[in-house]
């Protein structure tokens, strides 16, 4: 019984990604989509936001939309799992509830 | 596992309407049903057919069209969303007292309940906008 | 759950303030149809959302249609649950007092007007969205 939330907004931007973090249950699963990948960069200010909420719930990051802004594999924060779109269709599939957070 | 999509955002500006096309595919690909896509706000601008990028860019409207006929998707443009940009099909153009229609291939207007609808039929409805 | 009996928990989750976009109107939209479906409905109202409810809202000199009247009328449609986080009044300096007094009349306490309006904490927004099954974010 978990929610997967989506999150399609840069959080230097938007305050989507912080306000899902806020609301999220434990158990659900948190994807980071287009310009909401960038949070998932090594170093930035939302590191430790991310790293809070990971214990609760499982932080992803979609992977096509990272390479695509330019950011490796060995950038993204430990702990946040890089999938690609099949991922995503998983992730949808095993959540029972799907919340965007636009 | 039967999904419903509703897209927001019109092509182009945001990238909504590609990653929504890119989980279509990836969840047809895993066999996976796409119960319905419902086009709403600035997401039924994806429906014209007469958009013409530029031959190096894909043409989404094109791309869904193609999905559409090979999965037998409906692909539902919401009617008031519609009419607001200019979006019409044969019947509204006439109705509406329109010169000519621009509906995509494998789109068709209707109304807002075809969303509900979706949303009680589907396991998951999937928004993708701004 | 494809028969189509079944009533389903629709949530619809407004995030963004009124006129500067269309997602508020849309999703009011929304909620009139969804309401012959005759499904579960309740709305949340979380982040710039809450302006949404503004009392006294006036949009006649932006030349934009105003449609603040239709969140009072959700009663008449069986809307009854609208879901206000506190922590996003706060933050914006508004508390329930500055909303519009949004009512329903219950038939079971001889159509007595009782609010719509319930003021939830985060935590208690967070619990709501997960007892869900459609999330209709705007």
């Amino acid at each position: 019984m978990s929610t997967l939330h989506t999150v399609n907004k840069s959080p230097y931007e938007r305050n989507a990604m912080t306000s899902c973090l806020g609301h999220v249950s434990a158990g659900d699963l948190v994807l980071l989509i287009e310009d909401g990948v960038l949070a998932a960069r090594k170093g930035g200010s939302f590191a430790q936001a991310l790293n809070a909420a990971k214990g609760a719930c499982k932080i992803y990051v979609l992977a096509p939309d990272l390479a695509a802004r330019g950011i490796g594999a060995g950038d993204v924060l430990e702990g946040v799992e890089t999938v690609d779109y099949g991922g995503f269709v998983d992730l949808a599939a095993s959540a029972t509830r799907v919340c965007a957070w636009l | 596992m039967r999904f419903a999509i509703q897209i927001n955002e019109g092509p182009y500006t945001h990238q909504a309407s590609d990653t929504a096309y890119q989980f279509a595919k990836a969840a047809l690909e895993k066999g996976h049903e796409i119960f319905r896509v419902f086009f709403y706000h600035d997401g039924v601008n994806n429906g014209t057919r007469y958009t013409v990028p530029p031959q190096d860019d894909r043409n989404l409207q094109k791309l869904w069209s193609e999905l559409a006929e090979a999965h037998k998707l409906d692909l539902v443009v919401c009617i008031a969303a519609a009419q607001r940009r200019g979006i019409l099909d044969a019947n509204e153009a006439k109705r509406q007292g329109k010169d000519g229609d621009n509906i995509a291939p494998g789109f068709r207007i209707s109304g807002l309940g075809q969303l509900i609808e979706a949303g009680i039929q589907a396991d998951r409805l999937i928004v993708f906008g701004d | 759950m494809s028969d189509g009996q079944t009533k389903k928990k629709f949530f619809y989750l407004n995030r963004k303030a009124p006129y500067g976009t269309i997602y508020a109107l849309e999703s009011l939209e929304v909620v009139l149809i969804g309401a012959a479906f005759e499904q579960e409905v309740s709305l949340g109202f979380i982040d710039d959302g809450v302006f949404q409810l503004m009392n006294n809202q006036d949009a006649a000199g932006t030349g934009m249609k105003g449609f603040s009247k239709i969140y009072r009328a959700l009663g008449d449609y069986e809307v009854r649950k609208l879901y206000v986080e506190k922590e996003s009044l706060e933050t914006r300096g508004l508390s329930v007092d500055d909303l519009m007094p949004i009512t329903y009349e219950d038939e079971d306490e001889d159509y007595a007007e009782k609010p719509s309006i319930v003021v939830v904490d985060k935590a208690e927004m967070a619990k709501l969205i997960a007892d869900q099954d459609v999330i209709m974010s705007f």
